[in-house]
């Protein structure tokens, strides 16, 4: 791809088109959710829709996310393909049980007899000192349980191939989308996150991760911001002469165990970056994918960078103490030397 | 009933507090998001959710409680505190984030919690209505005085939970009141566009309790509203519900450009402004004079200042604190 005609857009653009792009092609998608018409969504994903389709596709919801989003449920069962979005993660509190008892679950109830192709895009990540209701990652939470996909950009490349794979898929699909990456100024952007994006529609494999940086020595492994601190550290690991590989997990259901194995095995080493809490998720998740596996491989026991199990604090001080960063990840590097020198 | 002269000096007092104290917390929360606007900067980062305009219900609301009743407010809540009676140098060192905050920084804006007079939010919309029935029945159980009164906007009663916990709250009889600020907006979305009845107060029926509307954002009407609704739940008769026209002056957040808005709407609202419009209502009933306002006003004002001086003031929390207070002690 040469510089001319390079197209950089930001995760909320990339949305926004791949979501056009498919509602131009096949009528049955529509899209709801609080302020995602006129407002065009808090986080600028529906930007421009509204004025494309009209408000019959694309709909403001009252706050009630139990109905709309089982609603969403009934809608896909019954021939449409509705993209729904639920405004941060932290409100799945009101919801959860049209997520993971209905959506997650009615393919399985009805013997694949039933489609249920709808998209649940949700807002997560803090980092802006919004509080402990607003600043969630809970990838954790969704992924535990089956039946849905469940997938999560780091880059507006794969936000657009994300999306329209994810629109096309026969089953439910959680869109999460980091907020700092979003390329909304007044949250703050990770510069890293805006890339080329082609203008035709094209789709993102779901459940394959990418090897984002090659390296000999550690594997970090992330998803959604977390690559860009992996990115990072990466580059301070190499001033150090360490060769660092990152892998962005691009979907975490399904879980590509495949490439974290097969990087761990050159590598010997894995450091796991998760915004989300530290216990039962993630980082345990991509852990135990490659221990249960082929244990001889590392030589290092591995490390995880992630949220502390403590609710998300307010003030800055303490919320920047908790998150993970590079630094803390050049840490867990040097933890793990110490700890088992080769 | 109407608010004696003193109730009215204190819900002006309070009016005037609340509203400056807004203009302080807007003028500072800019600071380091110029001129570029990231909310992440500055000394109150995060979301900011003014109740410019909206003082009228905190004050004809909470003219009849003692610290000993249960609120709960909403992302939303500094109005309501004020009128509570949260310690003002606490709250205002919370949202600075600081340690001397009502939580040590814990919390932040949206969850102010302050136990000496029964205050708590939620930042998730309904979510308070549960927790304030809950208490109305603790209070019913232990035979223990007080009324729980839940504040929330009108584009709450669209939560599966708010209903839930209006039939809890009637099929107990508890002592327990919901006040409705119906600013006509949640955040872009007009009322008319979510809500499928034109006023919440006919919702009352579906539980068999009376439901009043206020109009015109009048703090004697809701003082008067609310002493019917707050005197029922202490006589044991049950719980009320009641919905208030209010004004929201400010944008949904700060930094909201409300282009949702239809032209001149806001020059409309600065119009029916509250506090002037009080001001004049006093100064006309003769329940105050020019002097006692200017002195009000002088006080609330430097009130304001101190509480913000002493959160400006106040040291960071240690960071590893983020770490503690997460069980009980
Ligand atoms: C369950 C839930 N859904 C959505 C939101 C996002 N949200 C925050 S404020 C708001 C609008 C609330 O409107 P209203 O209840 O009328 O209160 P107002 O902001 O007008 O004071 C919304 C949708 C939330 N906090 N919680
Ligand atoms: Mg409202």
């Amino acid at each position: 791809m040469t510089k001319s005609n390079e197209r950089k857009l930001t995760i909320a653009r990339a949305m926004a088109e791949a979501t056009a792009q498919e509602m131009r092609i096949d009528p049955s998608v529509f899209v709801m959710g609080e302020d995602i018409a006129a407002l065009g969504g808090v986080y600028g994903n529906t930007r421009g829709l509204l004025d494309e389709f009209g408000p019959e596709r694309i709909r403001d919801t009252p706050i009630s996310e139990t109905a709309f989003i089982g609603a969403a449920v009934g809608a896909a069962q019954d021939g449409m393909r509705p993209l729904v979005e639920l405004m941060f993660v932290d409100f799945f509190g009101v919801c959860f049980d049209a997520i993971y008892n209905l959506m997650a679950k009615n393919i399985y109830f009805s013997g694949g007899n039933l489609k249920v192709p709808m998209v649940l895009m949700t807002s997560t990540g803090g980092g802006y000192s919004d509080g402990g209701q607003h600043s969630q990652c809970l990838y954790g939470t969704f992924a535990h349980l089956p039946g849905m996909k469940v997938v999560a950009p780091s880059n507006a490349y794969d936000a657009k191939g994300l999306m329209t794979a994810a629109m096309r898929d026969d089953g439910p699909v959680v869109y999460m989308y980091h907020k700092g990456l979003q390329g909304m100024g007044w949250l703050g952007t990770e510069a890293g996150a805006t890339v080329h994006v082609p203008e035709e529609s094209y789709t993102v494999e779901i459940g394959k991760a990418k090897v984002v940086r090659e390296g000999r020595e550690v594997s970090i492994v992330s998803v959604g911001m977390g690559v860009h601190n992996a990115l990072k550290a990466a580059k301070k690991l190499e001033e150090k002469g360490v060769s660092a590989e990152v892998v962005d997990l691009v979907s975490l259901v399904p879980l590509d165990r495949e490439t974290i194995r097969a990087s761990v095995a050159k590598t010997g080493r894995l450091i796991v970056v998760d915004e989300d809490y530290h216990s039962y998720g993630l980082s345990g998740e991509v852990i135990a994918s490659v221990t249960e596996h082929d244990i001889s491989v590392l030589k290092a026991a591995p490390k995880r960078v992630a949220f502390p199990d403590v609710p998300i604090p307010y003030a800055r001080v303490m919320e920047q103490f908790c998150l993970p960063n590079p630094d803390k990840i050049v840490a867990a590097w040097e933890e793990m030397g110490t700890l088992q020198p080769v | 009933m109407a608010p004696t002269r003193d109730e009215q000096h204190w819900m002006y007092r309070n009016m005037v507090t609340s509203r400056r104290f807004e203009e302080t917390i807007a003028k500072i929360y800019f600071e380091g998001k110029t001129p570029a606007f990231n909310m992440a900067n500055g000394p109150i980062p995060g979301e900011m959710h003014l109740s410019d305009g909206q003082e009228p219900v905190a004050v004809g609301v909470c003219a009849h409680l003692t610290p000993e009743d249960v609120v709960t407010a909403t992302h939303r809540p500094h109005h309501q505190a004020i009128a509570k009676g949260v310690d003002l140098d606490k709250m205002a060192a919370e949202i600075f984030g600081k340690a001397t905050g009502l939580s040590g920084g814990r919390g932040g804006h949206m969850h102010l919690f302050d136990a000496d007079v029964n205050f708590a939010c939620s930042g998730i919309i309904a979510q308070g209505m549960g927790p304030a029935v809950g208490a109305a029945l603790s209070r019913k159980m232990q035979g223990k005085p007080g009324v729980a009164v839940a504040f929330v906007g009108e584009g709450a009663v669209n939560q599966g939970g708010w209903h839930e916990a209006m039939n809890l709250a009637a099929v107990w009889n508890l002592p327990f009141v919901c006040v409705i600020e119906d600013n006509a907006w949640g955040i872009s979305v007009a009322k008319s566009a979510a809500t499928a009845v034109p006023t919440n107060d006919v919702r009352a029926a579906a539980y068999g309790i009376p439901g009043e509307r206020v109009e015109g954002n009048d703090p004697f009407a809701i003082y008067e509203a609310a002493g019917r609704a707050i005197a029922r739940a202490r006589a044991g008769e049950g719980p009320s519900l009641i919905e208030v026209e209010t004004y929201r002056l400010a944008g949904h957040f700060m930094g909201d450009a409300e282009g949702y808005r239809p032209e001149g709407e806001k020059d409309g609202l600065f119009e029916k402004d509250p506090i002037p419009a009080m001001r004049a209502r006093l100064l006309k009933d003769g329940a105050a004079s020019e002097e006692q306002l200017a002195t009000i006003e002088t006080e609330a004002e430097a009130r304001v200042e101190e509480a913000i001086k002493f959160a400006r003031e106040s040291v960071d929390p240690a960071p590893e604190d983020a770490l503690t207070r997460v069980f009980a002690a």
